[in-house]
């Protein structure tokens, strides 16, 4: 059975367009990028052009990218790059994030926090938004990196990041994004945002799995993540993955150049789906709804509803959703997200995350508001606990 | 690339797949082979596995050898996940760590605590997996819920009541764990290996090939790792802030004398031999447990033998509470050979059970039921 998509945040289709350029890669164009030899100079060509086509789609110099394995690497680099290149004489190094952000972010900083480093995990309002002043507040002599992502993969709120980025630049300190779920979505230009390490990754814009970038503005003080070769200026050893090297550049020259167009139509019909959600089932309501969002992104909540059993109810219906974060065994756990935006356990429990992408069509939309009213209201049915309140039904 | 998945077409309207079941997976042969007979038979399947302890909970507990014979663990998953590939059906890992612990491993650390020897399995039956697991099926579609037990459902045309038996397989009856499941529980029940043979059943997992067709069993309470449920029950109290008694405690005879001490009465349970013989060259055992006094009192084989057992939170199963008492046959453990005994039901949810011949170490806390030969009659809790 084929299953209505509407889970573009977790990962992307891979373009055909994006397949076609990676597929000489793995046969004719195999050659070793670093090789000396012809073969490997191609193989480096296809890789430098990639290496132009990312950088134009954030506004960067071409030397200033770095390929990396995804967005978690890309984190990870960043983080414990910074950190650890970092003087800050006697005192205790100092980090800035906030309760929002990605497990790559968060876990590399809990990391941090056991070597020694001290972490302020800002907290954020209704819209996900982190309070400036606070931002201002939290910096030290110490603090050696603020690192602040840019939309949220779980309810597509976007951060003002020009103006952290401002803050950052008077104080003298390095500052991070996390753009994997921004990128390709919303227009970005490093240097209007004044920002000094960004990272995104190929699989959530059509693009192929484990390969990313890190953008490192030049003049950076960052140590290498891995060890090994040269490659990549000895920032990220390691033999490129030009296949997935040379799709994810074209699929960042795909992004920047439909990104307008693909912003006005998916959010169009992620705008629908949420009015026909929140007028078909009573009792429900968009998280970080007045937020600024990305375009495609929207996570409801559905009041009384187990999200898991109304998630396994979609997915046997042919609909394919997202909700919270998984563990390792699969089950679903309270989301630090929606608790971090101020829901209650139990309404962060009850939430789902529709995403929409490229090849979303209405037909999708109208399937969802077919099946997600009739589950949802199954589910209350049968729920012990859901109380209708009176005079909840929408017209 | 489209898989195929025993779901051809999407569903032209959008009611509930008819006749879906739900297959509780452990991930052990059992479960597994549950879902081979129900597919052989027709039915559209899917797969649940139940996350209900975080084996990280309390880390001093983590041995460094792999999480073998440990129900539900990561490895359970995946072998479960594994079989659902394998026989081509969804499969959904559903979290209800809260219910468990609140409803299973809480009471089961307090009931040791004072002193009585408690069951956690069949809690777990009762509360947790026919009860927010059954939901979940229902929820998500699903007309009934099948599991790996054995045991046997009957429909009573004539009474009208849905009755409980025993396996095929008496030496793998686990009726003895079920007997707190009402009449709604079992009507959307099923217990597909009631009628087979464990053999019968590891024939049928190899047959189709299952991943897990030689895996061995669990024999361990799931959420204790190593067996060790002292052990556990000491570093659940230290993580909840549960006060033990710090205290030695005194172990008596019957009629008062301290034949020893001990450190804390959830070490023991009724019936257990103590090597305190050595006086009189007779064997000890626990009679009772006094958690109040701090106190264990021991004494010797015949005084352990009694003929009345009382039961309380009595679940009537395969019958109706009777007026006047009733001829039957009772286990008071799951390795009790049911004995002849009458049965009455007294006031409020308890009942008195009075068997022929003493019986040996009747123990407050275990499960007691009520068989008229392979149906259950009633279960409760020992007081």
């Amino acid at each position: 059975m084929k299953h209505i998509y509407l889970d573009y945040n977790a990962t992307t289709p891979v373009e055909p367009a994006v397949l076609e350029a990676m597929l000489p890669y793995f046969s004719d164009g195999f050659a070793n990028a670093s090789s000396i030899h012809t073969p490997g100079q191609q193989a480096r060509a296809a890789v430098e052009t990639a290496r132009e086509q990312v950088a134009a789609l954030i506004g960067a110099k071409a030397q200033e990218i770095v390929f990396t394995s995804g967005g978690t690497e890309s984190d990870n680099h960043a983080i414990f790059g910074i950190a650890g290149a970092a003087e800050v004489g006697a005192g205790q190094k100092h980090v800035i994030t906030t309760v929002i952000e990605h497990e790559a972010v968060l876990n590399a900083c809990q990391s941090l926090e056991k070597e020694g480093v001290e972490v302020t995990y800002l907290p954020v309002n209704l819209d996900g938004l982190i309070n400036l002043d606070e931002l201002r507040g939290a910096i030290r002599p110490e603090t050696v990196l603020i690192t602040i992502m840019h939309a949220n993969n779980e309810i597509g709120t976007v951060q003002r990041i020009e103006k952290i980025g401002h803050i950052a630049q008077e104080r003298a300190i390095y500052f991070h994004t996390d753009a994997v779920q921004s990128a390709g979505k919303i227009p970005i230009d490093v240097n209007a945002i004044q920002l000094d390490l960004l990272s995104l990754s190929a699989h959530k814009i059509y693009g192929p799995k484990g390969v990313g970038a890190l953008y490192i503005r030049g003049g950076t003080k960052v140590r290498q993540l891995l060890y090994g070769g040269h490659h990549q200026r000895g920032a990220r050893p390691g033999t490129e993955n030009v296949a997935g090297i040379v799709g994810l550049g074209k699929a960042a020259e795909m992004a920047r150049e439909s990104l307008a167009e693909d912003a006005g139509r998916v959010g169009g019909l992620r705008d629908e789906l949420e009015r026909g959600i929140l007028q078909r089932v009573p009792q429900s309501r968009v998280n970080a709804g007045t937020a600024a969002r990305t375009p495609n992104t929207t996570n409801i909540l559905f009041s009384g509803v187990e999200g898991e059993a109304l998630l396994i109810a979609l997915d046997l219906k042919g609909l394919a959703v997202s909700t919270g974060a998984a563990c390792s065994s699969g089950a679903v756990e309270p989301s630090h997200v929606l608790t971090g935006i101020g829901l209650s356990a139990e309404d962060a429990r009850a939430s789902l995350r529709f995403s929409l992408g490229r090849h979303t069509t209405r037909e999708d939309v109208e399937f969802a508001l077919r099946v997600v009213p009739e589950a949802a209201e199954r589910l209350r049915e049968i729920s012990p606990t859901f109380r209708r309140t009176v005079g909840s039904e929408k017209s | 690339m489209q898989t195929e998945t025993q779901f051809e077409t999407l569903p032209a309207s959008t009611e509930s797949r008819p006749g879906l079941i739900a297959v509780a997976m452990s991930g052990g042969v059992d479960s597994s082979a549950v879902a081979a007979v129900l597919q052989e038979q027709g039915h559209p399947i899917v797969g649940l596995t139940m996350q209900l302890w975080n084996q990280r909970r309390l880390p001093e507990l983590q041995g460094t050898g792999p999480a073998q014979h440990r129900c539900c663990s990561l490895d359970d998953v995946y072998d479960a996940k594994r079989v659902a590939q394998h026989l081509n059906f969804p499969h959904y890992v559903v979290n209800f760590e809260e219910q468990f612990e609140a409803r299973v491993v809480r009471p089961f650390v307090d009931q040791y605590l004072a002193g009585r020897t408690p069951i956690a399995c069949t809690n777990c039956n009762t509360d947790v997996k026919f009860e927010p697991l059954l939901r979940m099926a229902r929820q998500i579609g699903a007309e009934r819920l099948a599991t790996g037990h054995y045991a046997r459902i009957r429909k009573n045309e004539a009474t009208g009541r849905w009755e409980l038996l025993r396996a095929r397989d008496d030496t793998k009856d686990q009726s003895y764990f079920l007997w707190g499941l009402t009449q709604e529980q079992l009507s959307k029940s099923d217990f597909p290996l009631g009628e087979l043979t464990k053999e019968e059943v590891r024939a049928l997992a190899r047959r189709v090939k299952l991943p897990v067709a030689e895996k061995p069993e669990s024999m361990e309470l799931c959420f204790v790792p190593n067996g060790n449920y002292v052990q556990f029950i000491q570093a659940y109290a230290a993580d909840q802030k549960i006060l033990l008694n710090k205290d030695e405690g005194e172990i008596v005879t019957e009629s008062g004398e301290v034949v020893g001490r001990h450190n804390g009465v959830h070490n023991f349970t009724i019936g257990q031999r103590k090597g305190l013989g050595f006086a009189t060259g007779k064997a000890l055992y626990v009679l009772s447990i006094d958690p109040e006094k701090n106190r264990v009192v021991v004494g010797e084989d015949d005084a352990l033998r009694t003929t009345v057992c009382e039961i309380e939170g009595v679940n009537w199963v395969s019958c109706e509470k009777p007026d006047g008492a009733i001829r039957a046959q009772a286990k008071i453990r799951h390795k009790h050979v049911a004995a002849p005994a009458m049965v009455e039901g007294l006031d409020g949810d308890r009942a008195r059970i009075t068997f022929d011949e003493p019986q040996r170490a009747i123990t407050p806390g275990q499960g007691a039921i009520v068989y008229d030969g392979d149906r259950v009659l009633a279960g409760g809790w020992i007081r």
